[in-house]
């Protein structure tokens, strides 16, 4: 049966409900935007409109750039603080304004060049090898982070706030590693059963919160980080015990791994660049995959939006809770693992995970827990990892500047509405009604 | 408005109504135009303005701390301090306030008791109260009566012909016509955030209606008369324990049958929630059993309910029944997601489920600019279009409607209501649960009336109004003699005993009150009837 209506004043209430969002200045102008230009296809705006308007619309990739931009703007004030010769010139800036502001401009820009040459690209190269030692560096910090940034992205989507990469990762190091010079295997199988052992790593570590949200409702957030410690007190406890301890060391420091187990080099032996960013790439094109063209994704995001809902509609949430953790897991556990399998370590420290875990939540947040945004933010970070480097040593502008810059873009983006209102976007209300990070708690 | 006048704002849901009240209190700026009091234009820029100009209002959902006290609640927002800077709380002045303003306006309320104790008509009464000591001239009463039973509602009426006879003015949001007739003095409908009209209480409901949706509609469903057929849902002895461990359905038996609506009436409140959320294995049962044409599925999850062929349109809609980040088309698929053609292993088919989404909103009349747009997005009355679509659009053995049109328009419940019949006239077992009393009146051939986690009575629907009525507030015709003969263990006396007094404390105050709130004190063995059997098993 259709629904008699024959007068046009229908009993529905669509268009009031716009005009209503509209009316109550509740900010909502986006949904409304996007309920609303579906039903327009035949005019179709030009691509430098479309352009303008998403530039001054609540544009998220807008935000992100300008974010980036703020961030490096602190970051310069940062360094002239920091620099005692340049702070100095400002002792006379109303005398020789032009002494401070040329000092302040040359160590600036110096430093950002050399972010820039260490990341991408050094026009004064040699050869080929070194212009592409750049990139190389950059993708070396691009892979692990890769993983532990999906790792939070795909437990955010399913609505838990996955702070336990670190941890994940740290056993994926660790089984990795120990699969990597205790198993006398051929190579390739060697290689293959090392990546395995750090998912597994990585998924022991993300079943245990998991479950334990499941079945007595704990909070992953605390689970998590209590995991966190014990992962890293294990692993330093394991370095050096005996048959794990590198023999001719005294220091604590495991055996290497074996190099049938090692990802192979892409660019030759010279750069550091290997395979772990191509298992990156396809890691976040099996989680795009997984999120949005799989049942166990629809189930998941179902579960993250609305896990009332998601019940009463046969889905069980619980089943789902300890499935993403377990996800989550392996990715963070590959994560961790490419630190000893590739090439910025082949033994366990103590410290072999580095911050992969931690800076995964802030990837994933940058990348606003898309997977292929991830890769990107993943991308970034990597880039100025390795770019900090150059700075450090060329500069001389300390490598934790570059820590504060990552932090900096985070905050810049978790406030949307603080960049908008300094960059006097539109919409920078609606923005703050629907910050997208408090979800999961 | 006048003073001491009672102004009925009638309009569907989403007409405007809410909004434009909201607007008188402050809490969202007008856009263009101006409010006039006493002729002078008036800016609010928050609630407190309105406060100030003598404007009060009485939320849809109530505005009132849980945990707090009834004197707490109302001193909230305008505390009186004493000692100077360090600002203690005058918690005594502000209770003889309260009892002050309980006495002059005849709303007797407790100072003392806490909130989440109250029944839900008092608690409105604290509302009210609340409203009254900030002095209004003018009270909002935003849809007052959705959450009250029929004696709760024409006691309300009652205390508004009080608050009128003292000069005060109220403005009367609803979309239930009968109490408009009942009460106001001038009635404005509202539609599409315009006013269409103005009419006085003598109009007839259908002259109303017709204002308020711009067309006739039909008030009653039409339909045949069903012809039952074989027992498809049977409920024996069931016992659910609700979120708080409380005891909510305290022994229900039920039966269903194939092409046949039973309706399930009651206060809110009284277990009906639970039971349905027991036969859709979304809540443990404790005793009892659940049968599906034969088969045991008491213990089965709520997927496997699903699949064995129940459709269920859940209670709260935005909470239960759709995932608002999730487009239309995905939601029409929420719960056979992973069947055949939308999903196959592991696989999701877009495509599939873009196409049946396009059908769906075409067959069932959703209104939604795509079938990518959120559902959020979309009113009420289409989000519960899109939830009955998807559970009426695979084969039914049972189709279970909670509350099918709570919030819901009236061209929607017409829709909604019309595809309920459908369904049993092919054959499906069908179950509505609504605390609307002409809902259940209009769509069931059997109505059973839930009354503190029981059944306390299957009448048909030509049963007079008044009868349920009296079921809903725990009173059946032959309380004294009926109840003690099926009593059985001996918790089971002690209720009906209790039940027996509030049928006595009632008949003893003449009028079909509820029980408790004319007499508080006399009858204190009684728990607050709307509450649930929960507070009676505390004593037990």
């Amino acid at each position: 049966m259709t629904n008699p209506n024959p007068q046009p004043g229908s009993p529905d209430k669509e268009p009031a409900s716009e005009e209503q969002a509209a009316q109550n200045a509740l900010g909502n102008t986006e949904r409304a935007e996007a309920a609303t230009t579906p039903t327009a296809p035949q005019e179709r705006p030009t691509l430098g409109r479309l352009f303008l308007e998403n530039l001054w619309a609540a544009n998220t990739f807008t935000v992100t750039l300008l974010s980036l931009v703020l961030a490096m703007v602190v970051g310069a004030i940062l360094m002239i603080i920091s620099d005692p010769d340049v702070l100095a010139t400002y002792a006379y800036f109303t005398a020789r304004p032009a002494d401070a502001i040329n000092a302040s401009w040359t160590l600036v820009s110096e430093a950002y060049a050399n972010l820039f040459k260490g990341a991408v690209f050094d026009p004064a190269a040699a050869n080929f090898n070194t212009a592409l030692s750049p990139i190389s560096e950059t993708l070396t910090y691009t892979a692990p982070l890769v993983f532990t940034g999906l790792s939070v992205a795909l437990a955010f989507r399913g609505g838990l706030f996955n702070i336990g990469a670190q941890g994940q990762a740290t056993m994926g190091v660790v089984l990795a590693a120990l699969a990597g010079f205790l198993l006398p295997l051929p190579p390739g199988l060697h290689l293959l059963v090392a990546v395995l052992a750090g998912a597994v790593g990585g998924a022991i570590w993300g079943f245990i919160p998991g479950v334990l949200k499941a079945r007595t409702g704990a909070h992953e957030v605390i689970n998590t980080i209590m995991l966190n410690y014990i992962a890293v007190y294990f692993l330093t406890w394991l370095i050096v015990q005996n048959g794990v301890q590198d023999p001719n060391r005294t220091d604590a420091i495991s055996r290497p791994v074996d190099a049938s187990a090692q990802l192979p080099r892409l660019f030759g032996d010279n750069l550091r660049a290997h395979g772990g960013i191509l298992l990156a790439v396809l890691a976040t094109w099996a989680v795009a995959w997984l999120l949005n063209r799989s049942t166990l994704g629809f189930e998941l995001r179902a579960v993250g939006a609305n896990p009332d809902a998601a019940r009463t509609a046969g889905i069980s949430v619980t089943r789902t809770y300890v499935l993403i953790m377990v996800f989550a897991g392996v990715l963070a556990g590959l994560g961790g693992s490419q630190m000893v399998l590739g090439t910025t370590a082949a033994a366990l420290t103590p410290l072999v995970v580095a911050q992969i875990g931690f800076d995964g939540i802030l990837v994933a947040l940058l990348g606003r827990v898309k997977p292929w945004g991830v890769a990107l933010a993943a991308l970034l970070f990597g880039a100025l990892q390795a770019g900090g480097n150059r700075m450090q040593s060329y500069s001389g502008i300390s490598l934790e500047l570059v820590t504060v810059l990552q932090a900096l873009i985070v905050i810049f983006i978790a406030a949307p509405a603080l960049v908008k209102a300094i960059f006097q976007l539109r919409a920078a209300r609606a923005a703050r009604l629907q910050t997208s990070l408090a979800k999961g708690w | 408005m006048e003073p001491g006048e009672i102004h009925a704002l009638l309009g569907e849901n989403g007409a405007g109504k809410s909004t434009l009240m909201n607007v008188l209190y402050g809490l969202y700026q007008p856009d263009e135009g101006e409010i006039l009091v006493d002729g002078k234009p008036l800016k609010l820029r928050g609630p407190s303005d309105a406060i100030a100009a003598g404007i009060g209002m009485v939320h849809q959902h109530f505005m009132l701390v849980p945990v707090f006290t009834v004197t707490e609640n109302i001193m909230l927002g305008a505390e009186q301090v004493r000692g100077g800077i360090a600002g203690f709380l005058d918690r005594r002045r502000a209770r003889r306030e309260v009892a002050e303003v309980s006495e002059r306006y005849n709303l007797r309320v407790d100072p003392d008791a806490v909130i989440e104790d109250l029944p839900v008509g008092i608690q409105q009464r604290v509302e009210i109260v609340k409203a009254l000591t900030r002095d209004v001239d003018l009270l909002i009463l935003d849809e007052p009566t959705a959450v009250l039973t029929p004696q709760e509602t024409e006691e309300l009426l009652t205390v508004m012909r009080s608050l009128k006879a003292a000069g005060k003015s109220i403005v009367f949001i609803t979309h239930k016509l009968g109490e408009v007739k009942a009460i106001a003095d001038r009635i404005t409908v509202i539609r599409r955030g315009k006013t269409v009209g103005t009419a006085s209480p003598e109009a007839s409901r259908d002259e109303l209606a017709a204002l308020m949706v711009g067309r006739t509609v039909r008030l009653t469903v039409e339909k045949a008369p069903a012809t039952p057929g074989e027992p498809v849902l049977d409920v024996a002895g069931l016992v659910v324990d609700d979120d708080r461990q409380v005891r909510a359905v305290d022994g229900v038996d039920l039966t269903v049958r194939a092409g046949e609506v039973l309706g399930i009436a009651g206060v809110q409140g009284n277990g009906q929630t639970e039971l349905i959320e027991a036969i859709m294995g979304l809540r443990p049962t404790l005793a009892g059993t659940v049968t599906l044409d034969g088969q045991r599925v008491d213990g089965w999850s709520t997927k496997k309910v699903l699949r064995a062929g129940v459709g269920y349109v859940p209670e709260d809609r935005s909470v239960d029944g759709v995932v608002k980040e999730f487009s239309v088309a995905e939601n029409l698929v929420l719960d056979i997601y992973d069947q055949p053609p939308f999903g196959r292993g592991l696989s999701l088919k877009p495509d599939a489920i873009a196409k049946s989404a396009q059908e769906r909103i075409e067959q069932f009349d959703v209104r939604t600019s795509s079938a990518q747009a959120p559902v959020g997005t979309l009113s009420g009355g289409n989000q519960q279009k899109v939830i009955v679509a998807r559970e009426l659009s695979r084969p039914l053995k049972l189709f279970i409607a909670a509350q099918p049109t709570r919030g819901v328009d009236v061209g929607s419940i017409e829709f909604i209501h019309s595809r309920v019949i459908r369904e049993r006239d092919i054959g499906t077992a069908v179950l509505v649960v609504s605390s609307e009393l002409d809902e259940v009146i209009g769509l069931a051939d059997r109505i059973a009336v839930m009354y503190r986690g029981r059944i306390i009575g299957v009448v048909g629907p030509d049963t007079p109004r008044e009868e349920i009525g009296l079921l809903m507030a725990g009173i059946t015709p032959d309380a004294t003699a009926g109840n003690s003969a099926e009593g059985g263990d001996a918790a089971t006396t002690d209720r009906d005993a209790a039940a027996t007094a509030d049928a006595d404390a009632v008949s003893g105050g003449g009028t079909a009150a509820t029980t408790d709130r004319d007499a508080p004190a006399t009858t204190d063995g009684v728990a607050p009837a709307p509450e649930g059997p929960g507070s009676e098993d505390k004593e037990a």
